[in-house]
């Protein structure tokens, strides 16, 4: 019962999550990818050390991220990845796409729309105790999502039906270009444990101290003491999707800076309109905003789950050496099988 | 005249109103970003970011137009209008009538619309149907860079509530945000007559439910908004080579409807088609066909709508919005 965290299986499943997202990052960047896509990648311990607990007749309702749970999930990666590229053996037909990911049979639902996986969390948990007494059901959200109706109303309703729910909040202080101190006012504890929701801090960098805090919230629920919001920070690495604005400037001033700052120099100097100093404020608002994407935390591989999870491992270079070989082969041959009639 | 692309005419015609309106604002999600030009040149008062609470920020801009103020709200996409719905089903349409017409909500809902770049089923719908469905909403839906300017004038100057919807093709902002993200290696089936174009130097408000022809003929009429008006204006070139003489109205208003311009120009021409992006059951198309039916024509009539929820794939996605050859066969099947 007292058992802890495996680190070599969870570094496994990280690794391969990261890698698999990279390689879908290559194919965005091809083009073979059309529209959004929302990485995981910086979020691979939350999801790891919470998804390694799940087992048949579990839930998981996911956002718009929602590939690297899937997964961790044991969902087939390489309809994943035909998903992904829309192709009509994908995962879903090719009709979902990376925000809307499904598995019937890992009771797995996704939408891109922020804050409704509290709700459909809360309706899988439902059917739970119902029809799968000691399963439980996970909600996966970003820290934005804490100021959308649905969820905050998801967390009462979980507490008033004792659902077995694991809220998790997978907080990277960033709401697409919003930060929290422009949107959000009360602390997120103060919050939730005012809707009678019991509150776990966990650090989202550190895989084992994740499945530590899951552990015993999912053994809560699983025994029908109600639902637990897990609280966990990251850094997106890839920011809140690629080829985010605020990314491309940071990553090359010279070239992607001058269409954002010549209308907005010209604007500013427009007769009509606010006083010098209002629009300087307006100014400081745009700059901070850059400044702190320059000041990026994810430049720090401190902050890189990843990373963390194989320094520990680095003490036994031999065995970590034969799992990224085994991980790394895996995922060679997820991308020949996914992509293999696919002709560039 | 100048030359302005669709997304700088909107933004270029809202701060034409707010230099010279002081109560008009704009608040939504990351707008301090998406507006930065109207940021820095009417300040973080009048220009101000939105947690990611839709029911919250549309219902307060709904009494705040009560009280005085002329609020622009923006969304990220329409699509997320469901989160806010109940602000504009029961609250926006309705404080005109409930007051016994004393009271006005001066609200303009601005937010992107449409596919056609791969984002989905969940960001890429139209939905200006299920809007225009009720009572006390204005909806518009500009084709051009001119009408975009001058139509936001419009909403900006009535005194009900108004969705103002721009197309996310027409938009080239919205285009680079959201579909190729700095890439060079995607490419969409963009309408250059509609993203950028001659726009007047200073803007006038263009009259509330007032349709446009875009294009006269004789043979058939197809009526369409949007992107819908540039597929339809390929199409009768097309047709016009074919023999087949084809006018294409530009809506513009889905509510107030023109009807008077449509039932003219079907009087004339006695074949109506209908390209609407937006799902076809119970929408804009089978109205249009209600409308004319109502005025006493006899028209033949097809439609080229959405049917079914966008699929994510590119190939199938394509295959499921209104194309070019999906006009074509509709007017070409006509009696």
């Amino acid at each position: 019962m007292a058992q802890g965290p495996d680190i070599w299986s969870l570094y496994a499943s990280m690794r391969k999550s990261r890698l698999f997202e990279e390689a879908v990052a290559g194919l965005w960047e091809q083009g073979l990818v059309s529209g959004e896509m929302h990485l995981g990648t910086g979020e691979e311990a939350i999801v790891a050390g919470i998804v390694s607990h799940l087992r048949d007749g579990d839930a998981m309702a996911l956002d718009h991220r929602g590939t690297a749970p899937c997964l961790m999930r044991g969902i087939d990666p390489v309809g994943l990845i035909r998903e992904i590229l829309g192709r009509p053996d994908g995962l879903c037909a090719g009709r979902g796409g990376h925000m809307h990911l499904f598995s019937k049979n890992h009771l797995t639902a996704s939408s891109g729309i922020v804050g409704a996986a509290g709700p459909a969390a809360a309706g899988f948990a439902l059917a739970a105790q119902h029809l799968r007494p000691g399963a439980v059901a996970v909600a996966f959200f970003g820290e934005g999502s804490m100021n959308q109706g649905m969820l905050m109303e998801s967390l009462n309703l979980a507490a008033v039906f004792e659902l077995p729910v694991l809220f998790v909040c997978k907080d990277d202080s960033w709401a697409i270009t919003t930060r929290p101190d422009a949107s959000t006012r009360g602390t997120m504890s103060e919050r939730v444990r005012g809707l009678g929701v019991r509150y776990d801090e966990t650090d989202g960098l550190d895989v084992e101290d994740v499945w530590r805090v899951a552990h015993h919230a999912i053994a809560r629920a699983r025994s029908g003491q109600g639902p637990t919001f897990v609280h966990a920070r990251c850094v997106h690495l890839d920011g809140h999707f690629l080829g985010l604005l605020l990314l491309r400037i940071a990553k090359d001033p010279l070239v992607e800076m001058p269409p954002v700052g010549v209308p907005v120099t010209r604007s500013l100097f427009t007769p009509g309109g606010a006083a010098p100093p209002d629009r300087l404020a307006g100014v400081r608002d745009i700059m901070s905003s850059i400044v702190a994407t320059f000041r990026d935390p994810r430049r720090d591989a401190g902050n890189d789950p990843v990373l963390r999870a194989r320094r520990v491992l680095e003490s036994d270079p031999q065995r970590l050496a034969q799992i990224e070989a085994r991980v790394d082969g895996e995922i060679e041959s997820i991308l020949a099988a996914a992509t293999s009639e696919l002709v560039t | 005249m100048r030359t302005l692309s669709y997304s700088a005419a909107v933004d270029n015609a809202l701060a034409q109103a707010m230099a010279e309106d002081p109560r008009v604002v704009v608040f939504g999600e990351d707008v301090p970003l998406l507006r930065r030009e109207l940021l820095v040149r009417f300040g973080p008062k009048r220009v101000v970011g939105t947690p990611i609470s839709e029911s919250a920020f549309v219902g307060a801009g709904v009494t705040a137009a009560m009280a005085g103020l002329r609020p622009v709200v923006e969304l990220y996409m329409v699509d997320f209008l469901g989160v806010a719905m109940d602000a504009l089903l029961n609250n926006a349409a309705k404080v005109e009538t409930f007051s016994g017409g004393t009271w006005t909500v001066p609200l303009v809902v601005r937010a992107p619309c449409g596919g056609g770049y791969g984002d989905g089923g969940q960001h890429e719908q139209c939905l200006w149907g299920l809007l225009a469905h009720i009572p006390g909403l204005a909806v518009v839906v500009p084709s051009t860079p001119a009408d975009a300017g001058g139509l936001m004038c419009a909403a900006l100057e009535h005194d009900g509530p108004v969705v103002f919807l721009e197309h996310k093709l027409l938009s080239e902002t919205w285009l680079e945000f959201l579909g190729s993200g700095g890439r060079s290696t995607v490419a969409f089936d963009v309408p250059d007559a509609g993203t950028r174009g001659p726009v007047p130097a200073r803007w006038e408000p263009l009259p509330i439910g007032e349709a446009v022809l875009r294009c006269d003929g004789t043979d058939v009429t197809i009526a369409s908004l949007g992107v819908g008006v540039h597929r339809a204006l390929a199409a009768a070139l097309v047709l016009e080579r074919e023999g087949t003489s084809t006018a294409v109205i530009d809506l513009r208003w889905i509510a107030p409807l023109d009807a008077t311009t449509l039932c003219d120009h079907v009087a004339r021409t006695g074949r109506l088609v209908v390209v609407d992006e937006d799902y076809e059951a119970f929408g804009l198309s089978g109205e249009l066909a209600a409308v004319v039916a109502e005025a006493g024509l006899r028209s033949e009539f097809a439609r080229v709508c959405t049917r079914e929820t966008i699929p994510y794939g590119r190939q199938a996605e394509d295959r499921v919005l209104p194309s070019v050859e999906r006009i074509l066969e509709a007017v070409r099947r006509l009696p």
